[in-house]
């Protein structure tokens, strides 16, 4: 394969850094929990449905514990006193609180060894659940084969989940390999995930559980037709990213972007929020076996390309730290970067080439997330679908995992059908004749390539290195990434952080990290046997 | 190739000599009238379905329509790319546009006209608005940076430009716009679907209107689906699509603040 000389010290060293980053600020954040969380435990305890003000149950029951005074103890407690106090479900509690039957203060005394146990059997319950549904894909992907080179990604954006469908069926027969399915603009804002099926967004469609279950069907039906397993992905991130990972992990979603700290730059989330939501969201996703994409690509899309390499660089490495303290595989880490240089740039295509090999070498075993040309697509469609051509050249060049396909209508509008169609065809044209070029070219020494990669691997130290010294909130409040500034007690949803009682419970991370580890092992193995 | 028309256009001018009353798309030879048009049918790809999308364009009004490539995908929906021949004229002379009438300044230039006619620095506020997410076009615009090398108004020494971002409610843009005293209000739509754009717009100018701010304020609005006529009949002062950068929107504000200016003086 076509190798850069890199200096591992140094990636050795923007690890390290990257790993004090990680850990400092969960120690921090340790001693918290959020609303979101405490709603995702509800759903992993069984709790679904809304009230006749479509306001969901999880939210109806963490909004009562927090008006009693006791959610500091954990959503996961109450649920199981009020359940073995009245002998009935925890879906049956919350539909007392529903109701207005169920006073928190007034459950008889409960004996702490029986909510353990009744926690305990729960818990496994719903793990188990989320493992069927994992070793269900695992099957599939093994029954229909799983494509060796890139996972074509094609996005269906129509707002109306059963004209989805049809797209997304319709890009499955063509060969898309994950359809992902794009949120309405505005959902990463709700505090609360909508129900049910729905037929309007914006730009998108809501992530409702009932659509996850609709697409989910919709794409097995197709992977019967054809012998080909369609990934499905949606969108973690947001207020509710703990949630939505459980709703994903319920319907075996096989993708979802997941960045730690995406909503806090993109978004206006509180960074509290975001690093703890964050957290518990990718240890559901992990246990599901659901790859996580993060969201680098869009530092570029506010800032140079060029210049701003850097900053993709280290934030990869900051969310693989993340990740890896959630307990996730790096087999699961679709680490996210993208193809947004300025095409007037002499050499743009050879710098672009230089940094994916680059991501490539240094994240061996991560499904890396590379994304298309968007910033610099104008309506031009016949030059756009160029700049696609030379974004997939990249991709099969550098063995990039999940590829993205660039739309040549990107900057008009929502992609027709036949857009995807033409940007399938473009993918699989190259993928095909530029099969093993990647293997059998070599990058001369200290050339354009090597030079430009060892440029911004050496920036990217720097930069871990004195986020590392001023702390992660620090930095973000500086402006490091993509230039922007956020401070620590401003943005959405800081008001759903709360200190946890020394009584605290949840009895999900153990579980949830015991099937991550399950999962590290065998890909272990299959390391192993690879290299043997 | 059996799609290749031999048939010469009927209306063929002398090659340089275009007649302006009554122009035609040009393929290769003047007044050929050819176009191209690409389009899906909800039809199996057969011969059936062919025949479906030639008459797609003689409906259009193409002439001599051929389909030169029909791609299935999905057995129910067929991919077309067909070419024909648009006969009627439209007369040039007499197409009048309303476009955003500005000299176009650099940014030094710019510069030295705020000093110059104003005095001290203008207040630029911009956001992507309502439920948008997408940043793209009040950064290119905004950010010191800038997009295609035209620096953002931040890096003008004579504006104070501040960029909210996107997903800002329009009664929160409005309560920042006099909290700063800003001279320029820049809005940035890009998602269109549904027409979004037009209904958040118009709820803004509403809500500029009903607190009597609507005149404080020169009211720009951007994006790739806005035209300056679309902003005009909106209720706003200006607006740039597509192909614009910062230096049209700052030289626009600019002259147009200073002509406010002088009328207020006379």
């Amino acid at each position: 394969m076509a190798k850069l000389q890199i200096d591992f010290d140094k990636v050795a060293a923007a690890r390290t850094a990257a790993h004090n980053i990680a850990v400092e600020t969960n120690e921090e954040l340790a001693s918290y929990s959020t609303e979101t969380v405490e709603r995702a435990i509800a759903r992993l305890l069984g709790i679904d449905g809304i009230n006749d003000q479509a306001v969901p149950l999880p939210n109806l029951v963490v909004e009562s514990l927090k008006d009693a005074g006791v959610l500091e103890q954990g959503t996961a407690y109450w649920l199981a006193r009020a359940a073995i106090d009245q002998g009935i479900s925890a879906q049956a509690v919350a539909e007392r609180v529903r109701d207005e039957e169920l006073n928190w203060h007034n459950l008889g005394a409960v004996d702490d060894f029986q909510v353990q146990l009744w926690l305990q059997d729960e818990a496994e319950k719903s793990v188990g659940k989320i493992r069927a549904n994992r070793l269900k894909r695992d099957a599939l992907l093994n029954e229909y084969g799983d494509p060796s080179g890139a996972l074509l990604y094609v996005i269906v954006a129509t707002g109306n989940i059963y004209e989805d469908v049809i797209q997304a069926q319709a890009a499955a027969r063509q060969g898309a390999d994950v359809i992902a399915v794009i949120r309405t603009t505005g959902q990463s804002l709700l505090d609360y995930v909508p129900y049910g099926p729905t037929t309007e967004g914006f730009g998108g469609t809501m992530a409702t559980q009932e659509n996850f279950r609709l697409m989910r069907k919709a794409l097995d039906e197709v992977a019967v037709e054809t012998g080909h397993y369609t990934r499905l992905c949606n969108y973690c991130s947001g207020l509710c990213m703990p949630e939505i990972a459980v709703m994903g992990a319920f319907e075996r979603l096989d993708v979802m972007l997941n960045d730690a700290l995406y909503g806090i730059l993109f978004r206006d989330i509180n960074m509290k929020r975001t690093l703890i939501d964050q957290a518990f969201s990718r240890m559901i996703n992990g246990a599901a076996g659901i790859i996580i994409n993060t969201g680098e690509d869009n530092y570029l899309t506010t800032s140079d390309a060029f210049e701003e390499a850097h900053t993709v660089l280290a934030s990869q490495f900051i969310n693989e730290q993340f990740a890896l303290e959630a307990g996730m595989p790096e087999e699961l880490m679709g680490l996210g970067h993208a193809f947004e240089m300025d095409p007037a740039l002499e050499n743009s295509f050879l710098y672009e080439l230089a940094q994916a090999q680059q991501a490539r070498q240094i994240f061996p075993y991560a499904p890396l997330k590379y994304m298309p040309p968007t910033k610099y697509m104008t309506g031009n469609i016949f030059k756009g679908h160029i700049q696609d051509a030379l974004f997939n050249a990249v991709t099969t060049i550098t063995h990039q995992r999940i590829h993205l396909l660039g739309m040549m209508t990107e900057a008009i509008h929502t992609p027709f059908m036949s857009d995807r169609a033409l940007s399938l065809e473009n993918a699989q044209y190259i993928a095909t004749a530029m099969k093993d070029l990647g293997d059998d070219i070599e990058f001369k020494p200290n050339g354009i390539a090597e030079t430009r990669a060892a440029e911004v691997l050496s920036k990217s130290l720097e930069l871990l290195k004195s986020i590392e010294q001023d702390g992660m909130f620090a930095t973000l409040e500086a402006g490091k990434f993509a230039g922007i500034k956020r401070p620590i007690d401003g943005g959405k949803g800081l008001k759903g952080v709360f200190l946890k009682d020394q009584h605290y419970q949840n009895p999900f991370p153990e579980l949830l990290t015991r099937e991550e580890q399950e999962q590290a092992k065998a890909y272990a193995a299959k390391r192993q046997a690879t290299r043997q | 190739m059996s799609n290749y028309s031999l048939e010469q256009p009927k209306h063929q001018g002398e090659p340089g000599k275009i007649d302006f009353t009554q122009i035609r798309p040009y393929g290769d030879t003047l007044d050929d009238g050819k176009v191209q048009v690409s389009f899906t049918l909800p039809v199996p790809d057969d011969e059936r379905g062919e025949e479906a999308a030639r008459q797609v364009l003689a409906h259009m009004g193409l002439s001599n329509p051929s389909i030169t490539c029909h791609q299935a995908l999905d057995p129910q929906y067929t991919f077309f790319v067909g070419y024909g021949a648009f006969e009627a004229a439209i007369d040039y002379t007499q197409i009048k546009v309303q476009a955003v009438d500005v000299n176009v300044m650099s940014m030094e230039e710019t510069n030295d006209f705020i000093r110059e006619h104003f005095g001290r620095k203008l207040v630029v506020l911009g956001a992507s608005t309502g439920t948008d997410a997408h940043t793209v076009g009040i950064d290119a615009i905004m950010n010191m940076k800038g997009y295609a090398g035209h620096y953002g108004l931040e890096r003008y020494d004579m504006l104070e430009a501040l960029n909210m971002g996107s997903q800002v409610e329009n009664e929160e843009f409005i309560r920042k716009a006099v909290e700063i005293n800003a001279d320029v209000l820049l809005i940035s739509q890009t998602v269109t679907q549904k027409d979004i754009h037009i209904k958040n717009i118009s709820n803004l100018v509403e809500l500029l209107e009903a607190e009597g701010l609507r005149d404080r304020f020169l009211l720009l609005i951007g994006g790739p689906r806005i035209s300056h006529e679309l902003a005009k009949e909106l209720g706003c002062d200006a607006g740039f699509g597509p192909g614009k950068f910062a230096d049209d929107v700052a030289s626009f504000m600019v002259e147009e603040l200073a002509r406010r200016q002088e009328l207020l003086q006379k």
